[in-house]
């Protein structure tokens, strides 16, 4: 009797949220936005692009005004992010001395944005849309499914760091739902059978054909195409006459 | 009291009630009767055949390339359209009473004609906004990535009627594919000599470039955009001044969503008389609808504005999971705007007007469908989640109040709140919404004052049954 008592009643304080009078506030991110110096993630670390990656940088940089270099800040991240694998302190020096540019507003754009993991990540850097259409559908079994196939949880990377597995917020593609994405890579229409296979595939290092995975095309209905079922119109179609 | 007094007091009494007939019969007299409404052109909607259809390869079942889009009619007389000269462009947007398809609804010809100043010697810009976040939303990734080039043509004959001299494209760092068949659109178009100097061979020259994000919703929000794309952390701005007088790089700018952009060229070339043809009057055209959640067949799908909001569930996918009768609840334009309870979604129509009468909005045209086992409060709790993790912090109200409303409606899940709590969580609502620089405040809100609403029995139903088992588990 007392056990199943206290069985209850621990069963209820797992559900109630903690409201206690005073607590230090958890960090409100996702992630914390203080740098930690590692041994390789240091102001003294060189980072270099490549000479391919040089290239596309300055094809980066003349789409934007001579007076506004630092509109490149952006996407020079993202080619630092995806010549290292992550967006370390040396990537936001490079890029800040490439545009010119003092290097704390660097940093402030790579804190700000959700994309720049400033840690490194797995080899396959899992992003799980939970948000409520993907909810809805059944994003927490998907979830659920990935950590227990994984053996992480949110946040974490796997010990051979192949995988990181994160939450993200509404991927965008909300009538494929659940959707994984995988680095850049959309898995849609997942099930926890399918997410699986996903996996495995991953892990095999042979990952299976993106997008749906329920056999539809892209985004049409499932159950049978309700229109555009013939030949698009071609061109001088319904044109009117004075053009 | 003396019987005289009595009689004054009544005829007094009597006086002002003549009085009162005499005011309402002079008023009668003096008003002109309103004149009764034009019985409206068209009362049933819906039903759009495939040739009035603009993207006719939404589902990429054809090739999105030059050749295939060629072969679907783009980029055809796009130079005539161009030497036709602004003033005419913009007149058939107007004409065509187009309204931006990126939330707010705002007439797109107007918004362009903003644009319409002297030159005084700084650039100007287009920007198209393609950083499509809004939960429920997924139209503008199957433009980019299936119908590119006719964004890239919208592009050209927005920014000739804004006589702009280039265009950025932001689309969300998540949709790199996209970006890809963009940017393969964009270097096909140069190639041809459709953009570029002298595009399409009308003398005008006008570049795009695009430009993408790294994972921020609120670069959604146009100053914020602009923000993002001059490399800064993305936070709105202020207005005024307005984009269109300091906007990017501190020139005159235009925001517009993708799929207004890419709608123009068909407009333009079919005339603004026969867009205007379809939905009701101030609603016009066609529109790509987003349908998910727990509908049997969740689809993106163009039909006509004002289309019933269960014809279109019905007729595209295949109904509500378990028929019509298990539906809880419709979000019909995309996460922020309210929740429609089922007696409403019965009959309501699909367009700008219509779904503000009833408290909510078209948004996006994100039909977020749920069924009878939905858990209503966690769905919406997920989306105050949402937007806390989403606030840019710049502005207290949103940056506090998010947080505030995540931390309560995850208390709601279980009940575990007072009653007085729904009324303390509304005016909390009441004070985000309107005191930011821009709407995500009142985005946050209004899902939340949507749930209160229509779901009140709901949450106290559920407080009343938290509150009763913790009484049990004090007494067991």
């Amino acid at each position: 009797m007392i056990a199943a008592r206290s069985l209850r009643a621990s069963a209820l304080r797992n559900v109630i949220a903690k409201r206690s009078i005073s607590t230090t506030p958890a960090a409100l991110s996702d992630k914390l936005f203080v740098h930690r110096d590692t041994s390789d993630n240091n102001g003294n670390v060189k980072f270099e692009f490549t000479s391919e990656n040089m290239e596309r940088a300055k094809e980066i940089m003349a789409k934007y005004p001579p007076q506004y270099k630092k509109g490149a800040i952006m996407p020079l991240l993202d080619l630092g992010q995806r010549q290292l694998g992550y967006t370390s302190l040396p990537v936001m020096n490079a890029v800040a001395k490439m545009v010119e540019v003092p290097p704390m507003r660097v940093y402030e754009v790579a804190t700000f944005y959700t994309m720049y993991n400033r840690d490194p990540v797995g080899k396959y850097f899992l992003q799980l849309c939970t948000t409520t259409p993907c909810q809805l559908c059944g994003s927490t079994e998907i979830l659920k499914t990935i950590e227990k196939d994984l053996g992480i949880k949110v946040g974490e990377t796997t010990k051979d760091g192949k995988f990181t597995l994160v939450e993200v917020e509404c991927a965008g593609a909300c009538v494929n739902a659940p959707v994984l994405a995988v680095n850049d890579d959309y898995y849609e229409d997942l099930t926890p059978a399918t997410t699986v296979k996903v996996l495995e595939s991953l892990k095999q290092g042979k990952p299976i054909k993106a997008g749906p995975q329920t056999g539809r095309h892209t985004c049409e209905p499932k159950g049978g195409l309700t229109t555009l079922k013939g030949e698009p119109t071609g061109p001088g179609f319904m044109v009117r006459a004075d053009l | 009291m003396s019987s005289t007094k009595i009689a004054l007091l009544a005829n007094a009494r009597t006086t002002a009630r003549s009085s009162a007939a005499a005011r309402t019969a002079v008023r009668a007299f003096a008003t002109a009767a309103p004149t009764p409404a034009a019985p409206p052109a068209r009362t049933s909607f819906g039903n759009l055949s495939d040739e009035d259809r603009i993207f006719t390869n939404i589902y990429g079942f054809h090739d999105f390339k030059l050749n295939g889009a060629l072969k679907r009619g783009d980029w055809y007389k796009t130079k005539e359209i161009l030497l036709k000269g602004h003033d005419w462009i913009l007149n058939e947007m107007k004409e065509s009473g187009l309204r931006g398809r990126g939330g707010a609804g705002f007439p797109s010809g107007l918004k362009w004609s903003f644009m319409n100043k002297p030159l005084d010697g700084r650039p100007r810009y287009l920007v198209v906004n393609a950083d499509e976040g809004e939960p429920g939303t997924c139209k503008d990734r199957e433009i980019m990535r299936h119908d590119p080039h006719k964004l890239v043509e919208g592009c050209l004959v927005a920014g000739r009627a804004m006589k702009a001299n280039a265009a950025y494209i932001y689309i969300r760092g998540e949709f790199y594919n996209e970006a890809s068949n963009l940017q393969v659109a964009i270097n096909e178009a140069y190639k041809a000599g459709l953009i570029g100097k002298n595009a399409c061979g009308s003398g005008y020259d006008f570049d795009i470039y695009i430009h993408r994000g790294a994972g921020a919703y609120i670069c959604g929000e146009e100053t914020a955009l602009i923000e993002s794309i001059e490399g800064k952390a993305g936070k709105p701005r202020l207005k005024p001044p307005f984009p269109a007088d300091v906007g990017l790089f501190g020139c005159p700018t235009t925001v517009a969503n993708v799929e207004t952009v890419a709608v123009a060229p068909t407009i333009l070339r079919r005339g603004g008389k026969w867009f205007a043809g379809f939905g009701r009057p101030r609603n016009a055209g066609t529109k790509l609808f987003c349908i998910s959640g727990h509908v049997n067949n969740p689809c993106t799908v163009e039909e006509e504005m004002s289309i019933p909001l269960r014809e279109l569930i019905e007729k595209h996918c295949g109904g509500v999971r378990g028929g019509w009768d298990n539906l809880l609840g419709i979000i019909p334009g995309g996460s922020s705007v309210p929740v429609l309870p089922r007696q409403i979604c019965d009959d309501v129509l699909m367009d700008f007007d219509a779904l503000r009468d009833v408290q909510s909005g078209l948004g996006t045209a994100a039909v977020i469908v749920m069924d009878k086992s939905t858990d209503i409060v966690q769905a919406i709790s997920r989306l105050s989640a949402f937007y806390r993790h989403e606030s840019c912090g710049q502005c207290t109200p949103c940056r506090e109040g998010t947080t505030w409303l995540a931390n309560m409606m995850t208390r709601f899940e279980h009940g575990q709140a007072r009653p007085r709590e729904i009324d303390m969580i509304e005016e909390l609502s009441r004070e985000i919404e309107g005191h930011t620089i821009c709407a995500l405040g009142d985005a946050a809100a209004w899902p939340v004052q949507g749930l209160i609403r229509h779901f009140r029995p709901e949450l106290e139903a559920r407080m009343a049954e938290f509150n009763k088992q913790q009484q049990q588990a004090a007494t067991a």
